[in-house]
């Protein structure tokens, strides 16, 4: 077992403040979607949800402007940048082994090193999970909690309409993205190995 | 590769800035409410009433007093002016100053006695009439009899504090634009709940601020541009068509839910006389989205069936992964 540093302390806390803060924002979220005038002990009331959903998305907003700051500063971006050349055949070839290689005992296509901290697949999905959906939630979900900066109609459909369909999908799509990280990260060299490595800071690897 | 996973982000991408910022309101068309009413009535007693507007149709006014021999000039009480143009957009804007008022105000200078009038109530021409049945003015008479304002009755309280005979209009059932009509009616309200010298005909409060009051109100713009006070203020009654049973403050509705619910109150009140056109986009409570946007109220039943189905096949795309996995490991 070999074990490479790859998750600094800021990347952690960053880590662990999202998915605290996105866990309170999705289950706040349905419930004001889905609150109703009988008491649902599986939501909250609309008048809490709206206060607690509004404290962590302000809160997830500094959280993700930490984590772009972090990513400039520290040249972290690297890892995110998707290579342009082979993009669709390596995202088949780590899609494939998630589905068939990794039952056959193959050896994963894009082992974890120093350089290389995301296999393609991460790389575009973490690309579009961070940099195309998380601005997007957050700047749609300003527009709802200030509806006096979104538009009044938009081709005569209601800007808030608009406004919160974006909002709601981009949600949901990171919910569901939430919903497949967690699963993947039980896929490393022991289920629980890569949940250590976002507590320690270090990938532990089978493969040398 | 599937284009799906890019297409979706790119088509909201592009209509993400045109969403959040005020930059496209020039693109909507204005629609047209009632204060755009160009209306070209002629009443049958246009000259009759003239006779009045005279006077009463501006802030000043002239006589001939015979004692000084000469015409006099003066300002007209401001709650004596009925602007005319108000008057013939009204509801009794076929009606002669006199159908109400003596004939003895034909005199000039009028009678003294004429100032203790007594004015005529909405029930008193509109109750027992079949031609008014459908507006039941008598369920309308015994909400307002359990009123708070009916409280104040002896001190000077009438119909007339907020429906103005000579410009009253019917609103909020032949308006095109909501917001225009809400504007309208809550208006009716702050002219005395905004006007300390109003108010203070009837009430002895040192203070009047709506907006204070309201301050536990989130979005508390968007509410009072959204919906009328009377949403929160009266108990909706489905025999009449606007409720017109206001509670006192302590019973106002103030849980969120009554409103941002798929039940939503305002179906039954502020959108009542719409609330039979039904949207068949999957929209619940879609006709609301004709003017506004309640979060709660308005969910899309297919976009909730289809990411009901999306989570549904993600979860089971990973049960059947792990079940891979555990057969693996078990050989």
């Amino acid at each position: 077992m070999s074990y490479i540093y790859l998750y600094p302390k800021w990347i952690r806390l960053w880590h662990l403040f999202n998915g605290l803060l996105f866990i309170i924002l999705i289950i706040t979220g349905v419930s004001m979607q889905y609150t109703d005038k009988e008491d649902n002990i599986l939501l909250f009331g609309f008048a809490r949800a709206v206060k607690w959903h509004n404290v962590a998305a302000i809160l997830l907003t500094l959280n993700y402007i930490f984590f772009v700051t972090g990513n400039i500063v520290t040249k972290n971006f690297r890892f995110y940048k998707i290579e342009k050349k082979n993009f669709l055949a390596d995202l088949m070839a780590q899609f494939r082994y998630y589905s068939v290689g990794m039952f056959k005992g193959e050896k994963h296509p894009f082992p974890v090193t120093e350089k290389r901290k995301f296999n393609p697949l991460q790389k575009f999905t973490y690309f579009l999970a961070m940099y195309i959906s998380m601005p997007m939630l957050i700047i749609s979900g300003a527009g709802l909690m200030f509806p006096e900066i979104t538009i009044n109609r938009f081709f005569g459909v209601s800007g808030l309409i608009l406004t919160d369909l974006l909002h709601v999908t981009m949600g949901f799509l990171l919910s569901v993205f939430m919903l497949i990280h967690i699963y993947t990260c039980t896929l490393g060299s022991t289920p629980g190995s890569l949940f250590r490595s976002m507590l320690s800071g270090y990938h532990e690897s089978e493969e040398n | 590769m599937r284009a799906s996973p890019f297409r979706l982000p790119a088509c909201l991408l592009l209509l993400f800035p045109a969403i959040s910022f005020g930059a496209f309101n020039a693109v909507a068309g204005k629609e047209k409410g009632p204060a755009d009413d160009t209306s070209t009535y002629r009443s049958p007693f246009y000259e009759d009433n003239e006779r009045c507007f005279s006077c009463h149709g501006q802030k000043t006014y002239s006589y001939m007093n015979v004692n000084l021999g000469k015409q006099v000039r003066a300002m007209m009480f401001q709650e004596r002016i009925i602007h005319r143009d108000e008057f013939y957009l009204s509801n009794h804007k076929s009606f002669s100053c006199t159908d109400c008022h003596s004939s003895d105000y034909n005199k000039f200078p009028h009678p003294g006695e004429l100032r203790m009038e007594q004015n005529f109530n909405c029930i008193d021409c509109h109750g027992g009439d079949d031609k008014f049945s459908k507006f039941n003015f008598e369920t309308i008479e015994s909400e307002y009899q359990q009123s708070v304002h009916y409280k104040l009755e002896g001190e000077g309280f009438s119909c007339w504090k907020c429906h103005d005979p000579h410009t009253y209009r019917i609103n909020i059932r032949d308006s095109r634009n909501i917001g225009e009509a809400i504007l309208y009616d809550n208006n009716i309200c702050l002219d005395c709940h905004s006007d300390y010298d109003r108010f203070q005909l009837l009430s002895d409060k040192k203070e009047i601020n709506i907006l204070k009051t309201h301050s536990w109100l989130p979005n508390q713009g968007a509410h009072f541009k959204s919906v009328r006070c009377l949403e929160c203020h009266t108990r909706v009654n489905d025999t009449v068509l606007v409720a017109h049973l206001v509670r006192p403050k302590e019973m106002a509705v103030s849980g969120c839910n009554e409103c941002h619910s798929k039940n939503s109150l305002l179906m039954s009140s502020l959108y009542k006389f719409k609330s039979k056109e039904q949207r068949k986009d999957g929209f619940i409570n879609g006709i609301i989205m004709n003017e506004s946007y309640v979060i709660g109220a308005n969910r899309n039943e297919y976009l909730n069936l289809l990411s009901f189905i999306i989570f549904l096949g993600v979860a089971g795309v990973i049960g059947i992964h792990v079940l891979f996995r555990i057969i693996k490991k078990r050989q």
